[in-house]
């Protein structure tokens, strides 16, 4: 593994949400924040409890907290015992998001409005509660982070309603930004490559969505969860002052492609 | 790689997933190690399964599709699977 350090985070702390295991995208900024010397807490979801202790244990990080964010009152909950540990923080990961995988192939007009509503609920109303609840922990400014996907602005197959809900989270970034704002809070969203992760599995043929970024992008590979900690390093640190309401794709370049250069042939993996 | 040597891999894999030992497994239930089922002997559910199929995938640079991951039921059909696929994607 890379193990790129500096001081670049030391002396910032704040909360990583949304670990499942070492494979999640919130993994990779969690140990890259500690390796760049930040203090991190994290939240997981109920049902991923022994796995995510692996993981706070590994990264070394100062407090886990279950949070589950589709409860009433969870998040709020969640924000008040960090309020209790730090009376001050400078970051907020939001790494959540769930769609059931019923709808996760086939078309997207497959969706019901139950369905529907849950993963707008959890994969996009959850950011907006979270900036909400740790914007006034936030006493000296900050920084807050999501994570989207391409499948928010173009059509991917079987994204489906995680792509809607994409867009949903996309936009309020933009909002958000505007919002918090005035007290020096920074809001941002990466939006990285497909990631084979516990969360990215329930995709339908995810395999050959990673074939096809890896074949067709500027640089010939798959998006790494280190490569997304190295951005949200910057993003977090005092380097991306001034830079707020972006979305930032980390994905190989794919997002710059109209059709692909014919003599670049991608490498085996 | 023959049989044998897939066979000490999945065991190795399954392991450090499901932090359960197969040859343990295999004595207190009396059954013949390819024959044991990850849901009902391991106590895999689908999240369990899920790792399992990322860590195989990983250690033979092989794709397993999902349709076929569902038929994956025991020990023996992914040491069958990986042997029948890793040969022809070299």
């Amino acid at each position: 593994m890379d193990e790129c350090k500096s001081n670049l985070l030391k002396g910032k702390r704040g909360v990583i949400m949304g670990i499942a295991n070492d494979r999640s995208i919130a993994s990779g900024i969690a140990e890259a924040f500690i390796n760049h010397g930040a203090e991190i807490g994290i939240s997981y979801h109920p049902a991923l409890e022994s796995r995510a202790m692996k993981i706070a244990e590994s990264t070394g990080a100062s407090f886990a907290h279950s949070c589950d964010a589709e409860k009433e009152g969870e998040i709020a909950s969640f924000f008040n015992k960090v309020g209790q540990k730090w009376d001050n923080i400078d970051f907020l990961i939001h790494s959540i998001a769930f769609a059931d995988k019923t709808y996760m192939k086939d078309k997207y007009s497959d969706i019901t409005k139950d369905a529907f509503a849950q993963a707008l609920d959890i994969s996009c109303y959850s950011f907006t509660e979270a900036a909400k609840e740790c914007a006034p922990l936030m006493k000296n400014g900050g920084s807050m982070i999501t994570l989207s996907y391409y499948g928010a602005q173009k059509f991917i197959p079987h994204y489906n309603v995680m792509g809607v809900a994409k867009a949903a989270l996309e936009a309020s970034v933009m909002y958000l930004a505007n919002d918090f704002g005035v007290d020096n809070i920074r809001v941002n969203c990466i939006s990285a490559g497909p990631i084979r992760t516990l969360a990215s599995s329930a995709i339908r043929d995810f395999p050959e969505l990673l074939s096809w970024h890896r074949t067709h992008s500027p640089i010939k590979s798959n998006t790494t969860i280190e490569e997304v900690g190295g951005t949200a390093t910057y993003l977090v640190s005092e380097l991306s002052k001034g830079v707020t309401g972006e979305i930032i794709y980390v994905d190989s370049g794919y997002h710059t492609i109209g059709v692909r250069s014919p003599e670049n042939k991608a490498p085996k993996q | 790689m023959d049989n044998q040597e897939i066979q000490n891999q999945v065991f190795a894999i399954i392991s450090e997933k499901l932090d359960k030992k197969v040859s343990e497994i295999s004595e207190k239930l009396n059954k013949n190690v390819s024959e044991i089922s990850l849901m009902n002997d391991l106590g895999a559910d689908s999240l369990d399964s899920v790792e399992l199929v990322m860590g195989l995938e990983e250690k033979f640079d092989i794709s397993i599709e999902d349709e076929k991951v569902e038929e994956l039921k025991t020990i023996g059909d992914i040491v069958s699977y990986i042997s029948a696929n890793i040969t022809t994607k070299g």
